[in-house]
């Protein structure tokens, strides 16, 4: 399925930085919206800002508009202000996206596991991200970050417990 | 040194200069001798040597003097030098400049270059020795060699002299003339601070003279170049002359206005005015203390100042919101605007009609699109 554009993605306007605060207000959280859901389509975990500025998320080439620099790093503020971006560097060059957050990616997962009744089974985390059984679920193909993020979400609610094995970590489900 | 006599330089018949050059320095052997720049002939018969400023000071030796002469390159902060050697004194020398010498050879030292042909000719001259065929008796002793009055010049060492005094009556002339120029300006200082002195009288006096006769100063003062030291603008109340003024600035702009759609920039009242007015213009001051009045004289014209700075005077019946809203519509129809593309259609100043456009933006009616085609807006669709 390819990724739906919203409306205001063709309206050129959308790429300047609005001046006035209530426009742009709305405009930042259009762009928020935009930018999640293109990560979540594409299943994008992390960002390189400098890329970004070129892909088509930020660059509509047909109507000839991208985003600057100066914009791109303010969308990018909102986001990290509303949870669902975290910077790997001081530079701001690169950074983690969290189209969901891990709690809510906790949630999935537990879900997924009483469903299957195998509350108190343990799993390794390659297991959960990687294997047959977790095929077709959303989480599927998840990072290790993320996956370690939001289990340890999970954990901290009380409903998993993490620990190291031999060859990697694994997860005790309660 | 002491191989010189003095001379006055002119010529023997028979003897013809080949070559000279000016700035040149004598040196006793090693030693910078007591003469400053001066000029070097180099004549068939004799060496001669003037100073470049005193002209009187001129001495010459015998080219059979010479032994040989040699050239020493130029070296870093070191002019080119020819270095002559001499033969001894003949007893029957003039005085010259130097009684005695421990060297027996002199340099000359090209300080303004042309060593190169000096030396070729030198060279020439000590080949072909020319005084031999021709000889010249000893010339005529000239005492201390400072002699006042006029001799007759000959040859291009007259010229020369000729031009020399011609060039120093020039400089005379000029100094002279800067003179005059000078005490001008010591007059013209002198006014000026009659002038200031007068004003500030005029500025302890102030309840004692007229209105009128103030202002007529103050535009005298004014087209002297001295600034306008009464200042007659204070808040709230202004002056009489500033009323009057805005009282006719309110008749004449009303037919203005209304043909430019109710708005014009402050910029285009003052031409507009000024224009009308032929003589006694008015100050861009003036203009915005009278258009300061219009509300509190209850005239039907308003001074404006937007966000960016410029002002306009407008029409009390102007209605912003009106505008906007037309503005608004005219934009949608467009799909999207330039401020060039919206003057064209209102005919409005591009001044005026971005202000307008700024508003509706800041309105929230509009929103931007700015990239490298310009600046556009559009309906504000968020």
């Amino acid at each position: 399925m390819s990724f739906e554009w919203p409306w205001q993605y063709n309206f050129p306007p959308f790429f300047t930085l609005q001046p006035n605060v209530d426009t742009r207000q709305k405009q930042l959280a259009a762009w928020c919206s935009l930018a999640l859901s293109y990560c979540r389509h594409h299943k994008l975990y992390t960002l390189d800002v400098m890329e970004a500025q070129e892909s088509p998320m930020f660059n509509n080439k047909k109507i000839e508009r991208k985003l600057s620099m100066e914009a791109i790093q303010v969308v990018f503020e909102e986001l990290r202000k509303k949870g669902n971006l975290e910077w790997l560097d001081k530079n701001k060059s690169r950074c983690l996206v969290m189209w969901r957050r891990p709690e809510e990616w906790g949630k999935l997962i537990y879900q997924w596991v009483s469903k299957t009744g195998m509350v108190n089974s343990v799993f390794t985390l390659y297991e959960l991200s990687n294997g047959d059984e977790t095929e077709g679920e959303e989480f599927h193909g998840l990072e290790d970050w993320m996956l370690l993020r939001s289990l340890q979400a999970l954990q901290t609610e009380g409903k998993a417990e993490l620990f190291t094995m031999d060859d990697g970590k694994g997860v005790k489900f309660f | 040194m002491d191989r010189f006599s003095w001379s006055n330089g002119l010529l023997e018949i028979n003897e013809t200069l080949v070559i000279q050059q000016r700035g040149v320095r004598l040196y006793d052997g090693d030693d910078k001798a007591k003469m400053d720049l001066g000029v070097a002939l180099l004549s068939t018969h004799r060496l001669i040597w003037r100073d470049i400023k005193n002209h009187e000071c001129c001495i010459a030796m015998p080219l059979s003097q010479i032994i040989y002469f040699e050239e020493q390159a130029a070296g870093i902060g070191k002019s080119a030098k020819i270095v002559i050697h001499l033969h001894q004194v003949p007893a029957n020398k003039e005085p010259g400049p130097y009684q005695y010498s421990k060297y027996s050879y002199i340099k000359l030292s090209f300080k303004e270059h042309g060593q190169i042909e000096f030396y070729r000719r030198l060279t020439e001259e000590m080949t072909k020795k020319r005084w031999k065929n021709t000889p010249v008796s000893q010339p005529i002793p000239t005492g201390t060699g400072s002699q006042a009055g006029k001799t007759r010049a000959v040859g291009i060492v007259g010229i020369e002299r000729k031009i020399e005094e011609k060039r120093k009556e020039t400089d005379k002339n000029i100094s002279e003339a800067f003179e005059d120029l000078s005490k001008l300006m010591v007059k013209a200082k002198e006014m000026v601070e009659l002038s200031r002195s007068i004003a500030n009288k005029i500025k302890d006096k102030q309840g004692d003279i007229t209105e009128d006769e103030t202002i007529r100063f103050k535009a005298y003062l004014l087209s002297m170049g001295i600034a306008n030291p009464v200042t007659r603008e204070t808040h709230g109340s202004g002056t009489h002359y500033h009323m009057q003024l805005a009282k006719q600035l309110g008749d004449m702009l009303q037919a203005p206005l209304e043909e430019r759609g109710g708005m014009m920039a402050l910029t285009e009242v003052y031409c507009l005015v000024n224009r009308a007015r032929g003589m006694e213009l008015l100050s861009p001051e003036d203009l915005v203390n009278a258009c300061k009045m219009f509300e509190s004289l209850k005239l039907p014209l308003r001074l404006r100042v937007f966000d960016s700075g410029v002002m306009v005077v407008q029409l009390q019946s102007h209605s912003e919101e009106e505008m906007i809203a037309s503005a608004l519509d005219n934009v949608s129809e467009k799909g999207s605007l330039t401020a060039e593309e919206f003057a064209k259609l209102l005919g409005l100043s591009v001044l005026l009609s971005k202000e307008r456009l700024l508003l509706a933006e800041k309105m929230g009616h509009l929103c931007r699109d700015d990239s490298v085609e310009g600046l556009r807006f559009y309906p504000n669709l968020f």
